[in-house]
């Protein structure tokens, strides 16, 4: 006899089922409570500023995860597409002409690196924890060869709106994570390649004999999955007016955490890119109540990984 | 004299549905009682009860007479109950005795320290209890199916073994291991161990079996020795009707051809020739390893042949994967269908469409109402039973799983459907319904092609079965030529030495 469930679901199951959405209001109450300033316009956009960068990224992982892979080199691309980006900057060129050429170029390099990740995956069937973990180092390394170890600095003034304005007092990086997980909302959703993204993570080989196209689903979502890592690295470099060899350093970890925590299965085939947005702004707010409150960063870490801990026990009661 | 086992009252309840309804079950010391039921009937739940992967809500079970209090397997075990599941559960990387003594190894005298030939030995003298002989020290992974089997019958009566609950043991057994199987069963019977065999195949259940008990929908419907009983009786009290032919055949004048395979090799395939028409039923009979499987996946371009050629509708093709092929019209119900078949995470709906997705999208966008519809229409034309297209598929039996992969295929309006084992594991009712449904994609021009280990089957549908042993078609024979024993005589005719089955 299987489980029987489907009719009438108890109270447990909608709970297991929301239960990210509920830990997340329950979250907004609790810092309204403690702090005056946290329910503020002002501090709502500063969360979605600060998570941004991260929650973009997590858009790639989600994609990527789905089909049961992993992307550890994020961090790292973004170190790296940000000392690329920057020092492209700096040619002799109008900031008009040279701004959309750099921004593509380094878009380019998580693309290609992703396709890369890709290949290795699907050609040469490798783990997608060892290539990106080989990738990681691979690009981490050559930010810091890139640069002298040295930071870019002396951008042209524009540059800073990409991280750092707003349209209609509404932080750009803010606006540019909605509409990127609009689309993805829509991708994964509502089109056949979104389909296919959970097929292939539900069961591969059975995914390919029902006729789809396993290798190029599996090109696409590290190819995805760079392109916002690199995306990401562009705005923090604007955010930052510089290219940090070092920026970006375990953001892979908290991408990971934000998609995990949203209750997308590691294991591939479940899960959800709104999953995914409650995921990144659960630990975004958690960061920033904690610092309103003076709570020492040190503590912060700890609590950060309870909470990752809880998520993904809830996640196994609801899959079992 | 107390039976060895007496499950008496036993009642199990899951959230909306009464698994158990005082169901009553007893075994003698050296007998083999067989297990009889539905999917879903109960039978498997009743055997969890026993071994304690699950608590009963109600009902006692005695042992010898005395009432035993069965919480968890490690309290099944002790009372000498020992439970072989479908899939096997050794660890592959361990060595067989390894794997018999996992947990009870021998140590060396006063040491922390294997005793690894005192480990052997035993072992070697539990399968030798079995009559059999298996290198002990076989990683289990190198070992076939079969001998896995007998590892883990081996593992069980390692432990003082009483009663032991075999679930569906002949599902991926050859028609040899299965007869080997049976030798090993009888021994132990023979030695007063009492045996629960679980399977569908009624055949097996009259060659083996003293006595039967039949659930139906939880329930206890009757026990009856062996030899009181016959099969029209079994099927009637499974299914609670009367079912009045196991096998409907229709006969339809043959059209032309729709496949072709000229000397086609591959891996293990050598030299295949064959040719199969519309309005026809083909049958490929063959062991587990004839390379039925593996002509199935060349021609619908999963693997990619060597030499050779194949024609669809008279033209030569060269399907280099499964997309190629299924966009020329050929269809695969693998073997296995949770393993190659289905995406169990998604719903009714999703496995429904996925191989012809492109056809409910316009620009990459799925229609979700068009979807929708056509996922409806399929689950009433093939009565799926299911609360609603959104269900996952994962909670379906087996049979409305395969309707599922069905499904999938006639939305791809397939030309060519190859079903593999179409009916493992799948219970009588919905057998019939599957065969019915095939006569109708006879009848439509449809060519189908059936790959199947259960041979009764393959001779009850078939227009023409081909024969096939090691990995070449050993002879092609027409219905009317069709026995039992034309069949396995081919299907064995490479082996050396192989006795006439």
């Amino acid at each position: 006899m299987r489980r029987q469930g489907w009719k009438g679901q108890p109270l447990s199951n909608l709970l297991a089922k929301f239960g990210i959405g509920i830990a997340l209001v329950v979250e907004i109450i609790l810092f309204s409570i403690l702090s005056p300033y946290f329910f503020s316009s002002d501090n709502i956009l500063n969360v979605t500023l600060q998570a941004s960068i991260t929650a973009i990224i997590a858009v790639g992982m989600t994609f990527v995860i789905l089909t049961s892979g992993i992307d550890l080199s994020v961090g790292a691309l973004v170190a790296f597409t940000g000392v690329v980006v920057t020092s492209l900057l700096k040619l002799p060129l109008s900031f008009p002409v040279l701004f959309p050429l750099a921004a593509l170029a380094g878009i380019l390099i998580g693309m290609m690196s992703g396709a890369f990740a890709g290949m290795f995956v699907t050609r040469f069937n490798i783990t997608p924890f060892i290539v990106t973990l080989a990738l990681m180092t691979i690009w981490r390394g050559a930010a810091y060869l890139y640069t002298d170890g040295r930071p870019v600095w002396g951008l042209p003034d524009q540059f800073s709106f990409l991280g750092s304005g707003r349209l209609a007092g509404v932080p750009v990086p803010t606006i540019l994570m909605v509409l990127i997980y609009a689309a993805a909302y829509v991708a994964l959703n509502k089109t056949t390649f979104g389909r296919y993204v959970y097929a292939v993570g539900g069961n591969k080989e059975a995914a390919r004999l029902a006729g789809i196209n396993t290798n190029r689903i599996l090109l696409s979502v590290y190819m995805l999955c760079g392109g916002l890592a690199s995306l990401s690295g562009l705005l923090l470099a604007s955010r930052m007016n510089s290219g940090q060899p070092n920026s970006g350093l375990m953001y892979e970890l908290d991408v990971i955490a934000a998609v995990v925590v949203g209750g997308t299965s590691l294991f591939g085939g479940r899960g959800s890119i709104i999953g995914t947005f409650m995921g990144a702004m659960l630990i975004g707010i958690l960061r920033n109540g904690l610092n309103l409150l003076n709570v020492n960063s040190y503590i912060q870490q700890v609590v950060v990984g309870v909470v990752i801990l809880l998520s993904v026990l809830m996640d196994r009661r609801r899959t079992s | 004299m107390p039976s060895l086992l007496h499950m008496q009252q036993i009642r199990k309840e899951y959230p909306g549905v009464l698994a158990l309804d005082d169901v009553n079950f007893g075994l003698q010391p050296g007998e083999i009682h067989c297990l009889l039921g539905e999917n879903g009937a109960g039978k498997s739940t009743l055997m969890k009860v026993l071994s304690g992967a699950l608590r009963k809500d109600f009902g006692t079970i005695r042992i010898n007479g005395e009432e035993a209090d069965i919480q968890s397997p490690a309290d099944a075990q002790r009372y000498g109950i020992g439970m072989i599941y479908q899939d096997i559960k050794l660890v592959p990387e361990l060595s067989v005795a390894e794997n018999i003594l996992l947990g009870n190894e021998p140590k060396k005298k006063n040491s922390p320290f294997i005793d690894f030939k005192k480990m052997h030995e035993i072992a070697r003298e539990v399968i030798g209890q079995l009559g059999e002989e298996i290198d002990t020290r076989s990683i289990v992974s190198d070992l076939s199916i079969a001998h896995r089997q007998l590892v883990e019958i081996a593992k069980a009566l390692s432990k003082k073994l009483k009663v032991l609950a075999l679930d569906e043991p002949s599902a991926a057994l050859t028609g040899r291991e299965l007869k080997n199987l049976f030798k090993v069963l009888r021994k132990l019977r023979s030695d007063g161990v009492g045996i629960i065999y679980i399977s569908h195949r009624l055949e097996e259940i009259f060659e083996i079996g003293d006595r039967v008990t039949i659930l139906r929908d939880g329930k206890f419907v009757q026990t009856a020795p062996i030899a009181e009983v016959d099969r029209r009786g079994l099927v009637r009290w499974m299914v609670g009707r009367e079912l009045e032919n196991e096998y409907p055949k229709i006969s339809l004048t043959r059209g032309e051809e729709i496949l072709g395979v000229e000397n086609l090799s591959a891996g293990m395939l050598k030299e295949i020739n064959l040719s199969v028409c519309r309005g026809e039923i083909f049958g490929i009979a063959g062991l587990v390893g004839a390379g039925r499987s593996e002509l199935a996946r060349v021609i619908f371009g999963a693997d990619e042949k060597d030499e050779g050629k194949i024609f669809h509708e008279g033209n030569e093709i060269h399907p280099r994967s499964p997309r190629e092929a299924i966009d020329l019209g050929i269809g695969l119900l693998t073997e296995d269908r949770n393993l190659y078949g289905l995406i169990m995470q998604m719903n009714v709906r999703e496995n429904i469409t996925l191989s012809n997705l492109r056809a409910v999208a316009s620009g990459g966008l799925i229609q979700r109402s068009k979807e929708e519809g056509i996922a409806n229409k399929f689950r009433d034309d093939l009565r799926i039973k299911t609360p609603g297209i959104e269900q996952e598929v994962d909670h379906l039996s087996g049979g409305n799983r395969q309707k599922v992969v069905l499904a999938r295929w006639l939305f791809t309006k397939s030309k060519l459907l190859i079903f593999d084992e179409p009916t493992a594991g799948i219970d009588v009712g919905v057998k019939f319904e599957i065969y019915n449904l095939m006569n109708n994609l006879a009848k439509e021009g449809i060519g189908v092609i059936v790959i199947s280990s259960d041979l009764p089957e393959l001779l009850g549908i078939c227009d023409r079965i081909a024969v096939m042993c090691e990995g070449r078609i050993t002879g092609i024979l027409p219905r009317q030529e069709a026995t039992q024993e034309a069949v396995m005589t081919l299907a064995t005719s490479r082996m050396e030495g192989a006795a006439a089955v």
